[in-house]
């Protein structure tokens, strides 16, 4: 059973108060883009054995959308944080690196 | 390889059972093969079985990482039908159903395949339309299905409950000729047949890069040492993208968890399998009398063979809902298999990026019915280097072209 912290309103929510929302940190591809791009974007998901990052909702909380970083091999979860960033911020990193050195994710690292 | 027949039961019986042989050998690996298939879960191994048969390539290795068939293969709940919606998908799985109403005689293995029939509820005015649809395209594409009323289905699984709390049976459509097989005899039978071939069935060997020149494969490392190939067979579900990403290219797949679980065995109930989308859950009556049942997958990416109860919960919830007399049944065993999902719920059977290297995944939720039809595509495919009919439209380039074989709804609940 997945328990996810809600970094709005600090709920410590169970799975079944949450819907998964898939791969985070998508940079959506416009008109502009290659064919190339809008292929990798559509369909080329992140499926990482180990540590990936993902967009979760927390759907019968507060209902904000958040992100999680967790491990997919052992369902550790390394943390929550909020839905306003590109990227994960630094604390998140560096508590994934304490667990997992040399770890890697798109061009993350 | 000695044959099993009557004969063979009644001569060992005679001698205490001391001329039994080893259903396959468990060589070391050589430095060389033809070709290489990675996986032996029952689509390699399938793969492996009709490119020595029906194409004559006999210097084969099936490498895998744990045992036979411990993979999804030996973790579903082996219902095989064919009443799909897209006639790329009827023609695969429909050559899969009928390749397995013989494949006992043909592998000298009892698969126990048992077409009890499979029956999918329509729960809600939208399923009844759909699977009308779903039954005419069927007739067109030579797929032996029907839409029946509440009371044939009432005749055909007495226990079903046709007014349920949420959702009364309105009708189903119903496969005759579907049903369920022995999963591991699946993967057992086609290993002994590959072994007679001459081929190397080769377990606890692990394969952990793709060996490659100037775009094309020249082998693979293992946890036993390099070996080397010139066509190389990618078959592993789950594990497909860490394949991919070995021999450098991307797939549109992610992994998730899928779980079954049984009951205690009690007498027969049912001689057919229901499945009820809606309120999602299905379930059969395995020949030991056990209820084998399953639901839905979970909502994100997992590579650890166990997934969420409350998935676990839902489904016993369903099945509850259809089938009332369950609910004081004890269940006996619960797990979890990793399945590879596309976007579009239907599989890969493709060249790749990289030449000499095919693949043979997606199937997802739904691959056992499809073992010995997508054994002859994939086998097709490597051994001419170019697709057939069966593989054409399931080619990895699908996706970029927006050629997509929208199986979401017929694949319903994850089965
Ligand atoms: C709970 C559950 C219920 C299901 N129910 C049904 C059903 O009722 N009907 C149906 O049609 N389908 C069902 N399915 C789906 C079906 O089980 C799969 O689609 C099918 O078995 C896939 O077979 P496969 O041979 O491709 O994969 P697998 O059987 O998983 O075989 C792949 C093999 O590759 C090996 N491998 C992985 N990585 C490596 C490596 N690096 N080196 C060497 N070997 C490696 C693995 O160990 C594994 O043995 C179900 C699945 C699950 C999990
Ligand atoms: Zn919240």
């Amino acid at each position: 059973m997945l328990l996810l912290t809600c970094p709005y309103c600090g709920v410590a929510a169970e799975e079944t108060e949450l819907a998964p929302g898939g791969e985070a940190h998508l940079a959506r591809v416009g008109p502009e883009g290659t064919d190339d791009a809008f292929h990798a974007y559509l369909f080329e998901k992140e499926n990482p054995r180990g540590v990936h990052f993902e967009r979760w909702r927390h759907a019968m909380g507060c209902g904000k959308w958040f992100h999680a970083a967790r491990c997919t091999v052992t369902l550790e979860v390394f943390g929550t944080y909020p839905a306003q960033t590109t990227e994960p911020p630094e604390h998140i990193r560096a508590a994934i690196s304490a667990k997992r050195p040399g770890w890697t994710w798109r061009d993350l690292a | 390889m000695k044959r099993y027949s009557a004969f063979a039961i009644a001569r060992e019986a005679l001698r205490n059972h001391t001329g039994w042989e080893r259903a396959w050998s468990s060589p070391e690996p050589r430095r060389r093969y033809d070709a290489i298939i990675v996986g032996a879960g029952g689509h390699g191994l399938a793969t492996a079985y009709y490119l020595g048969k029906n194409h004559g390539v006999r210097n084969v290795a099936i490498l895998e990482k744990g045992w036979l068939g411990g993979g999804n293969t030996g973790r579903n709940t082996t219902i095989i039908r064919s009443n799909y919606l897209q006639d790329p998908s009827a023609a695969i799985y429909e050559k899969a159903r009928s390749l397995y109403e013989t494949l006992s005689q043909e592998l000298n293995y009892n698969i126990m395949f048992s077409p009890r029939g499979v029956m999918m509820l329509a729960q809600t005015e939208h399923e009844v339309r759909g699977y009308r649809r779903t039954a005419q395209a069927n007739a067109l594409q030579g797929v032996d299905t029907e839409f029946i009323g509440p009371k044939r289905v009432k005749e055909l699984c007495p226990i079903i409950r046709l007014e349920g709390p949420r959702y009364p049976v309105l009708g189903a459509l119903w496969q005759p000729r579907a049903g369920t097989a022995r999963h591991d005899a699946v993967a057992w039978g086609y290993a002994r047949a590959c072994s007679d071939m001459g081929m190397h069935v080769i377990q606890n060997c692990e394969v952990t890069g793709v060996r490659r020149e100037g775009g094309r494969v020249t082998g693979v490392d293992t946890t036993r040492g390099p070996i080397d190939c010139d066509k190389l067979g990618i078959v592993v579900a789950g594990h497909s993208g860490r394949l991919a990403e070995m021999a450098g290219f991307r797939l549109p797949i992610e992994s998730v968890a899928l779980q079954a679980l049984v009951s205690e065995p009690i007498k027969p109930v049912m001689d057919v399998v229901v499945m009820a989308n809606t309120v999602h859950g299905y379930m059969s009556q395995s020949d030991k009398g056990e209820m084998v049942i399953g639901g839905g997958a979970d909502g994100y990416n997992n590579y650890t063979q166990r997934g969420s109860f409350h998935h676990v919960e839902e489904t016993v919830r369903a099945l509850i809902e259809t089938f009332p007399m369950l609910s004081r049944l004890k269940m006996l065993r619960w797990w979890g298999g990793i399945v590879d999902m596309t976007g579009d719920r239907s599989p890969i059977i493709s060249k790749t990026p990289v030449e000499g290297v095919f693949i043979n995944c997606g199937w997802g939720t739904g691959g056992f019915k499809a073992i010995p039809g997508s054994g002859w595509a994939m086998a097709e495919l490597m051994a001419r280097g170019e697709p057939g009919p069966l593989a054409a439209e399931f080619s990895l380039d699908r996706f970029r072209e927006g050629r997509f074989i929208d199986e979401s709804v017929a694949a319903g609940v994850a089965h």
